[in-house]
């Protein structure tokens, strides 16, 4: 590993950040924009099958019943604040301070589960209130679009937990600073997801 | 490839990383804002609902742009920005796939959504 | 007819039918074989150190090529009985839900587990050798993209014996696969094959992109690529936009079979008709990611038998990447019949007939190739001048098609049937045989026999025309597809059986292509040049096989057609007496038994949820889990090749 140690140290007095300090880690970030891409276009269809069912609730509750404004506004806010918080422990990561880059995916990843917690009991009230999945065209989108994102951020949380224990083990290396780095992308991008979700889900179920 | 080109690519981010947050800050800041003004134009009863909806559409599209400029540092990359490209070709499909099956399964406006 | 859960377990074995009854037999028989010869040779553990757990793209390559094949052979197996059944009226072959399940299992299996396995397969047999890598982007994930087909593959094949296929059609289309028609398991195999497989394909995707994009050697730039490599590009970039489609589509199906949701339902407000919109939001791009990689081929094997470069490079690329992103905006035309209106059936119409706009400047370039050309009638070459007269044809049924208020007359007849083959076999199977026949000296290190190619070939073609151009005429005479009989005196008759003269022809060349490669096993011509071809693109400079880390040293590249500009220049470099720069250790990604474990627990999980066995679902779903965790700990990922053993290979290949 002698050569790929001598290429980190070099492009780290250059101001290269590590996670692409070796080819490695270039070539895994670059893929993985591409696959945000694909899951930029699942979401895309999840988004298009809800916007042709969402109308079809066969007299059974519709969004603007069901909807809690503070409820999915809390949801909201701690998702965007774990965006935020995602974003300071890469700037951590890039000064070396592996304490604060800790500190802050473990402040991410309890916003997550803040966020997967609202989602939760949203679901179990409807499905306990006669609007589960079964009920209707648009209960059936709804669940399966906001859900699948719910899945993603269960997923991101379980991905942070491991890099973060990666982290506690061999500190800031070129390969934990580009898991770091990806994880992040991954956060981010589905904390733009959700943005969508809130305003084509939520907030044009209650516009009135 | 040239390594002054990339570098010089990334310095001027990686400058601006090692001090204060500025623009982390300013992205949440803005997130924030974003997102409390399309709440408000959803609940208020200002305007007509289309308009309305528009609106809220082009705030979340905003978000975007916060999220890849101040957070998921879109513009650093080693040698030419495929990412960007495969991005905004990304963006166009998603736009046909959404816009094209609404376009189609409405039935020459026998249905709306 | 709605059978009840509580069946499917009764039915866990198909049975009651000889056809069955003997693929179980040949089942037994077949493995019971490997089985044996494995253990008599002691050869299990070089099967599992040399291919189970390999990471090169060289030895994938050849693992997809030997499993499309398989798969070629089971398609076409199902072709030749339909073909059967319809061959006189009133044929009582195959009974109605026979004939459903084998329609259905062709189409799935000739799209998604021979013609994706087989381009993937030339992707990565050619791709990192052309541009000068010594391995794909994510070796790791490579095998792993394999394994998932694989296993995809094999839980759709299992439902032949176990459960039973499905049979709603290659595109599943509800409400008939919903559960109010199709209680079976055979649709839930369909799904979850499809999907297992599916995921593969877009991890290849990517795999590729980022190959082709950033490990190119140095001075390759994107405009001195070869076109095969350009269309590997193009076609990867329609994968990695289309398959999510699919993968939402099928997902939804399944969610509404097992969790009772209403997207594609009749009743509670579900929408059939936003799946076949889906559907094909991938669908129609598939048949470009099949069919732009056999583009690519062409253009390698005119230029290199023609012994020019190929004629309007640059036209050719552009035309390659219009048409990936055209073919995103027709999809369509799969459904005009189904009313969407004057303006979206005119736009898409439209849309489709702009594709033949690049296509027929690919044409005009391959002829304008050839022209005064020394050609050589090599089988690739017969393969790929085959290919233009089928395209011709498909290429203007295909516009006939497009013209959507024509469509309604020719939709799902024998002329779509007729159509789609004339474009699927004439360009695609045409297309990879072509390929294989070019690059097999370079993967095994000999030559397949000319002369048995020839035969394969010439019976293959004779018999594709008299196979499919029956189907034309027999379609606008009002024979609908997926029809399972017809009755006697509708003049049908004569054509039909022609129909079915021709398919047992193509079912004897498959049989001579075989004989071809189990010959030049034994009997072909060794290849100890690496370029028997007199080549033009940097695979041809590597000896044949090409060693497991392809290039000892990385080549530099100044022009388009790489190696032809070497070999013109090492006269020049023999004189001047340079000595090439000293070997340097190479860095190599290891072996890894995980991907094909992950492929086991996916199809664990996967044959789990096809019963509704939900414990086995989520033991495959944790095992999944477990292997990407085990994956994400582990470090000691790969090695370094020293200089010493790089000089003892190359030596050992008369290379130093
Ligand atoms: C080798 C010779 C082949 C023959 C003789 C053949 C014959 C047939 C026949 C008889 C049908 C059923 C028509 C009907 O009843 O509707 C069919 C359907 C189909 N074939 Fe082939 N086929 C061949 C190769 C291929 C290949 C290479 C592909 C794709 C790469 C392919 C793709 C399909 C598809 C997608 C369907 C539609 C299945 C459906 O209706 O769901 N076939 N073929
Ligand atoms: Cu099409």
């Amino acid at each position: 590993m002698a050569v790929a140690q001598d290429t980190v140290e070099r492009s780290v007095r250059n101001g290269v950040p590590l996670e692409y300090a070796t080819a490695d880690g270039e070539l895994k970030i670059a893929g993985f924009w591409l696959f945000l891409s694909t899951d930029l276009l699942l979401f895309a269809c999840l988004f298009s099958t809800y916007a042709i069912l969402r109308t079809n609730t066969v007299g059974g509750p519709t969004g603007a019943q069901l909807f809690d404004i503070p409820g999915f506004t809390t949801e909201t806010f701690a998702l965007l604040t774990s965006s935020f918080t995602c974003g300071l422990a890469t700037h951590e990561m890039r000064r070396g301070n592996r304490a604060a880059l800790i500190a802050w995916l473990a402040v991410t990843v309890l916003l997550g589960l803040v966020f997967i917690g609202f989602e939760l009991d949203e679901f179990i009230s409807y499905a306990t209130h006669g609007a589960a999945m079964q009920r209707s065209a648009f209960l059936s989108a709804f669940f399966t679009l906001v859900g699948t994102h719910g899945a993603h951020v269960s997923l991101g949380i379980l991905w942070m937990l491991t890099v973060v224990y990666q982290l506690a083990v061999r500190g800031i290396t070129a390969v934990t600073a580009r898991k770091v780095f990806i994880v992040g992308l991954y956060w981010h991008f589905l904390d733009i997801v959700w943005v969508f979700i809130f305003t084509v889900v939520y907030l044009t179920g209650v516009l009135k | 490839m040239t390594v002054s080109h990339q570098q010089a690519n990334r310095r001027s981010h990686s400058a601006g990383d090692h001090g204060f947050p500025w623009s982390h800050i300013a992205g949440y800041i803005l997130s924030v804002v974003l997102t409390a003004s399309a709440l408000w134009l959803a609940v208020a009863h200002a305007g007509r609902p289309v308009w309305r909806l528009s609106a809220i559409l082009s705030l979340a599209s905003a978000q975007i742009f916060v999220q890849l400029f101040l957070f998921m540092h879109i513009t650093e990359s080693h040698g030419p920005r495929y990412h960007v490209l495969a991005l905004v070709l990304a963006a166009v499909f998603t736009l046909t796939v959404v816009m094209g099956s609404i376009w189609i399964m409405s039935f020459n406006g026998t249905q709306a959504y | 007819m709605p059978v009840s859960p509580a069946n499917l377990t009764g039915h866990f074995f198909v049975t009651g039918d000889p056809l069955i009854y003997g693929a179980d037999a040949s089942i037994l028989l077949a493995s019971a074989a490997v089985v044996f010869v494995l253990t008599y040779y002691k050869k299990w553990r070089w099967l599992w150190r040399e291919w189970l757990t390999t990471v090169d793209h060289k030895k994938i390559g050849v693992m997809y090529l030997m499993a499309a094949l398989l798969m070629l052979f089971r398609g076409g197996v199902d072709a030749i009985l339909m073909r059967t059944q319809l061959m006189l009226p009133n044929m009582k072959f195959l009974a109605a839900e026979h004939y459903n399940q084998i329609f259905t299992t062709h189409g799935t299996i000739m799209i998604l587990f021979m013609a994706m396995p087989l381009i993937f397969a030339m992707f990565n047999i050619a791709v990192p050798l052309q541009i000068g890598a010594r391995d794909v982007a994510f070796p790791y994930l490579n095998a792993i993209s394999f394994w998932l087909f694989f296993f995809g593959a094999m839980l759709l094949n299992l439902s032949f014996v176990i459960g039973g296929s499905p049979d709603a059609g290659w595109t599943s289309y509800p409400p008939l696969a919903g559960l109010g028609f199709d209680r079976g398991p055979g649709e839930n195999f369909y799904l979850l094959a499809l999907q297992v497989s599916g995921i593969g394909s877009m991890a290849t995707g990517i795999n590729f992109i980022v190959t082709i994009l950033k490990m190119r050697a140095p001075g390759m730039t994107l405009t001195k690529m070869p076109l095969f490599t350009w269309s590997v590009l193009a076609s990867s970039i329609l994968i990695i936009y289309a398959f999510p489609a699919l993968t939402a589509a099928l997902a939804l199906l399944l969610i509404d079979r097992v969790a009772g949701a209403h997207f594609f339902t009749m009743t509670q407000g579900g929408n059939a008709m936003m799946y076949v919109n889906l559907f094909w939001i991938w669908g129609h791009p598939e048949v470009y990611i099949v069919v732009l990689p056999a583009f690519g081929i062409f253009s390698e094997v005119f230029s290199t038998f023609s012994g020019k470069r190929i004629f309007g490079y640059t036209s050719m690329w552009l035309s390659l990447m219009t048409i990936s992103v055209l073919s995103y905006f027709v999809w369509v035309h799969h459904f005009f019949t189904m009313g969407a209106g004057p303006d979206v059936n005119s736009f898409f119409a439209v849309a489709s007939m702009a594709v033949a706009i690049p296509t027929g400047v690919k044409v005009f370039n391959w002829l304008f190739t050839m022209y005064r050309g020394r050609i050589r009638f090599t089988v690739p070459m017969l393969w790929a001048l085959a290919f233009i007269p089928n395209f011709a044809i498909g290429g203007a049924t295909g516009v006939m098609l497009a013209a959507a208020p024509a469509d309604y007359q020719y939709h799902n007849s024998y002329f779509l049937i007729a159509h789609f083959h004339q474009v699927l076999i004439g360009g695609v199977v045409y297309g990879m045989l072509a390929g294989m026949y070019y690059w097999w000296p370079k993967m095994f290190g000999f030559k397949l026999n000319e002369r048995l190619g020839r035969w394969g070939f010439w019976l293959f073609n004779i018999g594709f025309y008299v196979c499919f151009m029956p189907l034309y005429p027999l379609g606008l005479m009002g024979m609908t597809r997926r029809m399972y009989v017809y009755p006697a005196g509708l003049h049908w008759a004569l054509l039909n059986l022609i129909s079915t003269i021709g398919a047992y022809v193509m079912g004897i060349a498959f049989i001579l292509i075989v004989i071809d490669v189990l010959y030049s096993i034994v009997r072909g011509e060794r290849d100890v040049t690496g370029d028997p071809w007199n080549g033009r693109t940097l695979e041809w400079s590597l000896p044949s096989p090409a060693p497991h880390y392809n290039f000892a040293r990385i080549p530099a590249v100044a022009s388009r057609d790489a190696w032809w500009a070497m070999k013109e220049q090492r006269a020049d470099d023999l004189n001047s007496g340079r000595q090439p720069e000293p070997l340097q250790p190479i860095h190599m990604p290891k072996n890894s038994g995980r991907p094909f474990i992950l492929g086991v627990f996916f199809f664990v999980g996967g044959f789990g949820a096809v019963f509704g066995w939900y414990l086995l679902a989520a033991l495959g779903f944790v095992g999944v889990l477990f292997a990407l965790l085990s994956r994400a700990l582990e470090y000691d990922t790969d090695y370094y090749i020293s200089v010493e053993e790089i000089e003892r290979t190359e030596t050992a290949l008369g290379r130093s």
